[in-house]
C-alpha cells in the first residue's frame, strides 16, 4: 500500500470509482450505460483486487436489488445508473423504507426516454428528489470537478452509512468524462464511517429502535441477530403494521434523522460572494461556465459571486438565506428547464430577482452567456 | 420425526406476527411446514438461514418464522438474495416466491438466477393464480381456466415453471404438490442440500381465488386433484405422452454438478490478488 498522497490524471467517472474503494465499497452490481459505463468496468477489476464482488445484473432493478441484499449481508455498497435510474426507483424507496445504506451514482445525459446517450444534462435533479413513490428523504451530492468527485463519494457512502440511507451521486456527463490531475490521499489518510452496529445480546436487539442519533443500529444477516426487513411500513421489532400510530413513527422516523443531519449533508461553497449584490447559484458542470464569467464579471466591476451546490437534496436553503439581504439578483443556469430555479424561488420569496438560463439540447451554457445574463440583471 | 407443536416452538416468532394472513385451507402454510421441517432435517441453525420473498400471499412465508427474513419487492427477491449471498456465502439462503412472483415481473431475475447457478434454493408456490391482488390470471394459469380478469376463459398459454427453470440452466429441478408432505420435505432437503442454484415447484392451491373462479371445490377436493394428477418421475418414463396429459411429474426432475457462483468468483479474487501483487489499495 502506498502511504504517500499519489498524483494521477483521473476522469470523473474514474474519481467516483477511486472515491468509493477509498471508503470501503467492497460490492457492485450494475448493468452498462452510457455515460458511467467506465465506473463498472474499472469496478469490475478493482473489487476483487480488494477481495470484493462485482456482478453485472441482468437489468437496474436487479442491480439496486442486489446492492440492498449486499449491504444488509454487512458490505458498503453501491450501483450505478443513467437512465437506468428510472428502473433503480421502486427498490431505491424500498432503501429508504427498510433503511439500508446503498448509493448510487446517476450519470445524467439527456432525457426523456433514450434521449441524448452522449451529451451532458442536468435532468435528473427532481426525478432525483421525487422519483420513487412516496413521501421520502433522500440525500443528493452534485460533483464540480474531477477532485472532488472523488471526496463527494467517499461522503456519500459515509452519509448512507450514517443515516442508513440511500445517498444519490448525481454527475453530469462533463465531469463523468473530463480528465483531470488529481492528487488521491492515501487511504489511511480518508475518513471513513461505518453503519452502527448493534451492541446489545440478540434477544434484547430491537431493529427500528432508534438511538439518540435517531438512526438505528444495523445488524447484518448472519451476524447472531436474526429480525424482519420489510418494506411494508413496520413497527419497531420491523414487522408490517397498519396501526396508524406506528406508521406515523416509521415514516417520521425516516425523516427526522436527516432532518437532524441537515448541516452535515449540506455541502455549499461560496466563491466571491462578501460583497455580492448578484449571485450566480450553480452546480455540476454549471459551476465551471459560471466560475470563468465571475472572474470577467468583477474585472468589469459587477460585485457577483457564486454560491456552488454539492448537496441539491435536501435543498440547503440557508446558503441562500444568509445572503438574501445584500442580493439584488440570483441567476440559476442548468442544463434543464429550471429544476433548481423553483427551489431558489421558493427560498426567495420575492426578495432578489431570480433569473435562470437553461438549455436541454444537448450543448452547455456558456460563461459568455451567463456574463450576458448577468450584465443584463445588473443594468 | 418432530411434531407440528415443537416445529412451532422451535421455528416460529414468538414475538408478535401471528396470526396469519393466510386464508382457512391455503395450501402455503403446508409449503412453510415443509421447508421447516426441511430445516430441522438437516440440522441447520437458524442464524445460518437468510429467508427471502417478493410480493404476494405465498411471499408473506418469511415473517413468520424466526430466521434472518427479507421480504422484498414483487418480483424481485432472487435479485436481492443474489446480492446478499455474494456478501455473505456463508449464509444458506432460501427463496419462496408464488408464480406470478416468479415468472411473470420476476421472470427475468429467474432466469438468470438460473443460469449463474449461484448457491440458494428457490421454492416456487406455483398456485396458478395472483392470491393477494384478488385472483387475476398468471402465467401458469392454464388455458381456458377462470381468472377475475379472464372470466371467460385464459386465452394465453401457461409456462411450465420446471421446464423454463431446466432450459435457463438451473442445476437442480424438482416438483411436488402440496398434497405429498413427506416427498416436498424430502425434495427441500435435497434442493438446500445441492451447492448450486436449485429450485423446488410446489403445486398448491388457492381456495380462496382459483377453486372458488374455476369451481374446483374447497381445500379437500383441491388437495384431492394433487394427488390425482401427480405421477412420480419413473413411472412417467413409461408413459406415453397421451397419457401424460394433465399430469403433473414429480420428484427430482434435474440434478447436476456445475460449478458455483460463488466459488468461481473466489477463484477470481484468488488471481486478481495475485496479479496484484499486495492489497491493491490506493494505485
Ligand atoms: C410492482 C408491483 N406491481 C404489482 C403489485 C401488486 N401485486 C401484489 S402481489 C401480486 C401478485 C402475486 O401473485 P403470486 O406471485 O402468484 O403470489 P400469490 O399471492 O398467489 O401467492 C401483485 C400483482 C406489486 N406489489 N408491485
Ligand atoms: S388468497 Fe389464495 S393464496 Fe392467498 S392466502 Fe387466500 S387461499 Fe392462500
Amino acid at each position: 500500500m502506498k502511504k504517500s498522497t499519489q498524483y494521477r490524471l483521473l476522469q470523473g467517472n474514474e474519481a467516483a470509482a477511486e472515491g468509493a474503494l477509498a471508503a470501503g465499497v467492497r460490492f457492485f452490481a450494475g448493468y452498462p450505460i452510457t455515460p458511467s459505463t467506465e465506473i463498472a468496468e474499472i469496478l469490475s477489476v478493482r473489487l476483487p483486487e480488494l477481495g470484493g464482488k462485482f456482478i453485472q445484473m441482468e437489468d437496474e432493478i436487479g442491480s439496486i436489488a442486489a446492492v440492498i441484499g449486499a449491504s444488509i449481508g454487512g458490505v458498503k455498497a453501491t450501483a450505478t445508473s443513467g437512465p437506468g435510474f428510472s428502473l433503480m426507483q421502486e427498490n431505491l424507496g424500498y432503501a429508504c423504507l427498510t433503511e439500508v445504506p446503498l448509493v448510487i451514482v446517476n450519470v445524467m445525459r439527456g432525457g426523456p426516454s433514450t434521449g441524448l446517450p452522449t451529451s451532458p444534462s442536468q435532468g435528473d435533479v427532481m426525478q432525483a428528489r421525487w422519483g420513487t413513490h412516496g413521501d421520502h428523504p433522500i440525500i443528493v451530492l452534485s460533483p464540480a470537478s474531477v477532485a472532488e468527485t472523488f471526496h463527494y463519494m467517499v461522503k456519500a457512502v459515509n452519509f448512507s452509512e450514517k443515516y442508513r440511507n440511500p445517498v444519490i451521486m448525481l454527475m453530469d456527463e462533463v465531469i463523468g468524462h473530463m480528465r483531470a490531475r488529481v492528487s488521491l490521499p492515501p487511504w489511511s489518510m480518508v475518513e471513513t464511517v461505518n453503519r452502527i452496529i448493534p451492541n446489545m445480546p440478540p434477544e434484547w436487539y430491537v431493529p427500528y429502535e432508534r438511538t439518540s442519533m435517531g438512526v438505528p443500529p444495523m445488524a447484518s444477516f448472519g451476524s447472531g441477530y436474526r429480525y424482519h426487513v420489510t418494506g411494508l411500513v413496520h413497527d419497531e421489532q420491523g414487522f408490517p403494521t397498519g396501526k396508524s400510530s406506528e406508521a406515523r413513527d416509521n415514516i417520521m422516523g425516516i425523516f427526522k434523522k436527516i432532518e437532524r443531519g441537515f448541516r452535515e449533508v449540506c455541502l455549499v461553497d461560496y466563491h466571491r460572494m462578501e460583497d455580492a449584490e448578484h449571485a450566480i447559484v450553480a452546480y455540476g458542470c454549471m459551476v465551471l461556465s459560471a466560475m470563468s464569467a465571475i472572474e470577467e464579471l468583477r474585472d468589469d466591476g459587477i460585485k457577483v459571486g457564486l454560491i456552488k451546490l454539492g448537496t441539491l437534496w435536501p435543498f440547503p436553503r440557508f446558503a441562500l438565506e444568509h445572503y438574501l439581504p445584500q442580493l439584488k439578483t440570483i441567476l440559476v443556469p442548468e442544463l434543464n428547464m429550471g429544476q433548481i430555479y423553483r427551489e431558489v424561488v421558493r427560498v426567495d420569496m420575492g426578495r432578489a430577482a431570480v433569473e435562470k438560463i437553461n438549455k436541454i439540447n444537448g450543448e452547455l451554457i456558456t460563461p459568455d452567456e451567463i456574463i450576458k445574463a448577468v450584465r443584463g440583471l445588473a443594468r | 420425526m418432530i411434531s407440528n407443536a415443537e416445529l412451532v416452538k422451535k421455528y416460529c416468532r414468538h414475538n408478535k406476527k401471528f396470526p396469519h394472513i393466510w386464508c382457512p385451507g391455503c395450501g402455503n402454510g403446508i409449503i412453510l411446514s415443509g421447508l421447516l421441517r426441511a430445516v430441522d432435517g438437516l440440522g441447520l441453525r437458524k442464524d445460518e438461514i437468510a429467508f427471502v420473498s417478493g410480493i404476494g400471499c405465498s411471499s408473506r412465508a418469511p415473517v413468520y418464522v424466526d430466521f434472518n427474513t427479507l421480504h422484498t419487492t414483487h418480483g424481485r427477491a432472487l435479485a436481492f438474495a443474489t446480492g446478499l449471498k455474494l456478501a455473505k456465502p456463508e449464509l444458506t439462503v432460501i427463496v419462496a416466491t408464488g408464480d406470478g412472483d416468479a415468472t411473470a415481473i420476476g421472470g427475468n431475475h429467474l432466469i438468470h438466477a438460473c443460469r449463474r447457478n449461484i448457491d440458494m434454493t428457490t421454492i416456487i408456490f406455483n398456485n396458478y393464480i395472483y392470491g393477494m391482488t384478488g385472483g387475476q390470471y398468471s402465467p401458469t394459469t392454464p388455458h381456458g381456466a377462470h381468472g377475475s380478469t379472464c372470466r371467460a376463459g385464459n386465452i394465453e398459454n401457461p409456462f411450465n415453471i420446471s421446464a423454463l427453470v431446466e432450459a435457463a440452466g438451473a442445476s437442480f429441478v424438482a416438483r411436488t404438490t402440496s398434497y405429498h408432505v413427506m416427498q416436498l420435505q424430502d425434495l427441500i432437503k435435497k434442493a438446500i442440500r445441492h451447492r448450486g442454484f436449485a429450485v423446488v415447484e410446489v403445486i398448491t392451491h388457492c381456495p380462496t381465488l382459483y377453486g372458488r373462479l374455476n369451481k374446483a371445490g374447497g381445500a379437500p377436493e383441491m388437495l384431492k386433484w394433487q394427488r390425482e394428477v401427480a405421477v412420480p418421475k419413473n413411472k412417467a418414463a413409461k408413459m406415453s405422452p397421451e397419457e401424460l396429459e394433465g399430469r403433473i411429474v414429480t420428484g427430482v426432475l434435474v440434478e447436476k454438478e456445475l460449478p458455483e457462483y460463488c466459488d468461481l468468483y473466489d477463484e477470481i479474487i484468488r488471481q486478481a490478488r495475485e496479479k496484484a501483487g499486495r492489497g491493491g489499495e490506493n494505485e
